[in-house]
């Protein structure tokens, strides 16, 4: 097992959230903790659900099988299991897995005394899914809302409820959570390559320090953000993407009704020009 | 620095739900379950179905009996095989529908009809309505296809004058062609990037009815398959159809899946019959412009063209109104059966598209796992 010599010394009892000593052990490289084991409850129930409603289903085909949630008919109702009851279950899964991940993040953060960013920007991803399946059903009263667990059947999904603002592009959270991802790509590109190439110099040169990454951006751009700084922008631009990608379904309904395109028409009518 | 930010944390949320739609949305489901095919509408923004007026009088059968009108007066070319007190009867609502007595100038009979002679086709009112009877005929026996879907307890809902003109001589939504632009770079945006009602406030081209209203053009824009061909369709003609399609949504106030399943606009089997009736609306509304309006030519005076001087035509909007069914769908027809008739020009109605076989509404039909 890749168990480091000295590993072991970060490896110490407590800080659990709940259930003190219960569970408080490691398997091998993992930790396990109170929310693992729940973490493996809710997954494994979740897919083994996928599999069930898979077979019942019409087709083992990987790409079609598709959990559909119920008709808008249930309204926040339970519906019956084959009706849309099975995705309302595999939805309580998924948020349990979802959160209980993130939990025993925190849980590990805790035994090393370290700051929570990493499940801090977890919860933007958790927010992002919840978002959309449970936060805007919610406000549009009903499950129905929410999309299909299926390969080609969720795309499907993503397209229509597109289609249903007539132009989706046009929604402005849309549009910045498009540019935040565009934007972690290039920040990523661009700190990925600056490292490699700090720490690949000429044949027979040393490994180059930070001084001369700074100096490299400052030189192209008149500013360098620095090692430690390149990071806060990356969490700050991967963080907005996830934030406005959640933001652009929440208002798409609840919030708006028409084309996206005629949201716009704010501007048209602003006082100074109308 | 604190004040500032923490004015900035109340300002920021608040100009970001200025841009809220807040009130009750009113949803209908309009596929399977898991599709995300939804129609969604703000209560409060919605348009309003149209009122309808109330026949001038009650039609009796007894008054379908008695002297044929082309008897009892002069120059009845559309009419004639009416009764006379039905021809009357069916003059009185035109007038109501049309030309009002007094909330249009000059309304009334003397709208179209010379009062000394009411025979004479002096006025180019009268050669107009004359076109429009036939083109209402017209529409009401070959086009009842573009009806068919919606065939409600009353029977085919049809349409009559009141349909478009709501009490007005020009009916509120037309449209016709707009000036050409200037032939240099400076100034010609192309009919496009303008914020146009027409097609949704998109930067689509905003006249796409000119190319696709009229005339013969393909709209289909799409290849029928996803491997390289000869099918060679440029943007220009695949934003013209969006921007139809925009126009098409807002004039029903509808979204895209009301009739497609957007996996695959082109595909017959996957969209609503709804798409079908809108297959025959589009020949429809073509056959109207072609062959009545258009077709009057110089009897249009310059005060009833457009800048461009061809006439002001139909579109969706013309009727629809914003309404999915014109005037919520009500049977208006049943009323005045003279308006039913038979074509009196244009071609037959085009048998549906050869693939259309649309399933009577995917929700029966589907059946997803889970």
């Amino acid at each position: 097992m890749a168990l480091l010599s000295f590993e072991r010394k970060y490896r110490v009892r407590g800080g659990t959230l709940i259930g003190g000593d219960l569970f408080d052990f490691w398997v091998g490289p993992f930790y396990v903790g109170f929310f693992g084991v729940t973490t493996i409850f809710f997954a494994t129930l979740g897919t083994a659900l996928i599999l069930y409603g898979a077979a019942i289903g019409p087709t083992w085909n990987p790409w079609l099988i598709s959990i559909a949630p119920p008709d808008i008919k249930y309204g926040l109702a339970l519906a019956p299991l084959r009706h849309g009851g099975l995705w309302q279950i595999i939805t309580i899964c998924a948020v349990g897995a979802f959160s209980s991940w993130a939990l025993r993040e925190v849980e590990i953060c805790r035994k090393l005394a370290m700051g929570y960013h990493v499940p801090f920007a977890f919860g933007f991803a958790i927010f992002a899914y919840v978002s959309l399946e449970v936060i805007r059903p919610m406000l549009m009263g009903a499950w129905g809302w929410g999309f299909p667990y299926g390969i080609f059947s969720h795309l499907d999904w993503v397209s229509n409820t597109g289609y249903q603002y007539l132009h989706f592009h046009y929604n402005p959270a849309h549009m910045l959570a498009v540019s935040f991802f565009f934007t972690t790509a290039l920040a990523l590109g661009l700190h990925g390559s600056l490292v490699l190439s700090a720490v690949n110099p000429a044949e027979g040169t040393d490994v180059k320090s930070p001084e001369y990454e700074d100096t490299f951006f400052r030189d192209l751009i008149g500013y360098s953000v620095g090692t430690l700084g390149i990071h806060r922008v990356g969490l700050l631009l991967a963080l907005n993407a996830a934030f406005w990608s959640a933001v652009c379904i929440i208002i798409s309904g609840p919030f708006w009704s028409r084309g996206w395109p005629e949201w716009w028409t704010w501007w048209l009518n602003l006082p100074i020009w109308r | 620095m604190t004040r500032k930010l923490v004015s900035l944390a109340i300002i920021l949320p608040a100009f970001l739900l200025a841009g809220c739609e807040f009130g009750t949305k009113v949803v209908e489901q309009t596929g399977p379950r898991g599709a995300g095919t939804f129609q969604v509408a703000n209560k409060s923004t919605m348009a309003v179905v149209g009122k309808v007026p109330d026949p001038p009088y009650p039609l009796t059968p007894d008054m379908l009996q008695g002297p044929r009108a082309k008897e009892t007066y002069q120059n009845v070319k559309v009419l004639g095989d009416l009764s006379t007190e039905e021809f009357n009867y069916t003059m009185a609502s035109i007038t109501n529908w049309v030309a009002p007595d007094g909330t249009v100038a000059n309304g009334g009979c003397n709208y179209c009809h010379n009062p000394e002679n009411m025979a004479s086709d002096e006025k180019y009112t009268k050669v107009v309505a004359r076109k429009m009877l036939q083109m209402t005929r017209n529409i009401n026996s070959t086009w009842r296809p573009h009806f068919q879907a919606s065939l409600n307890t009353g029977g085919n809902a049809g349409v009559t004058c009141w349909t478009c003109h709501r009490g007005q001589p020009v009916p509120k939504y037309n449209w016709s062609e707009s000036l050409p632009e200037p032939n240099r770079l400076n100034g010609n945006h192309h009919g496009q990037n303008a914020p146009a009602q027409t097609v949704a406030y998109a930067s689509l081209p905003n006249d796409p009815f000119s190319a696709l209203l009229q005339g013969k053009n393909q709209i289909r824009v799409q290849a029928t398959s996803a491997y390289p061909s000869s099918y060679k369709s440029p943007i220009e003609t695949t934003e013209k159809t969006y921007g139809l399609m925009m126009h098409m949504s807002q004039g029903l106030g509808v979204n895209c899946t009301y009739c497609h399943n957007t996996q695959n606009f082109a595909n017959w089997s996957q969209s609503r019959t709804q798409r079908v009736s809108a297959w025959y609306g589009i020949r429809m509304v073509r056959d109207s412009n072609d062959n009545y309006i258009s077709a009057l030519g110089d009897v249009w005076p310059a005060n009833r063209r457009g800048p461009a001087g061809d006439p002001r035509k139909i579109y969706c909007t013309t009727c629809h109104q914003g309404v999915n069914k014109p005037l919520g769908g009500y049977p208006m027809l049943k009323d005045y059966p003279g308006l039913k008739g038979t074509p009196v020009a244009g071609p037959a109605a085009p048998p549906a598209p050869a693939d259309a076989v649309p399933v009577a509404a995917a929700a029966d039909t589907a059946k997803p796992a889970g």
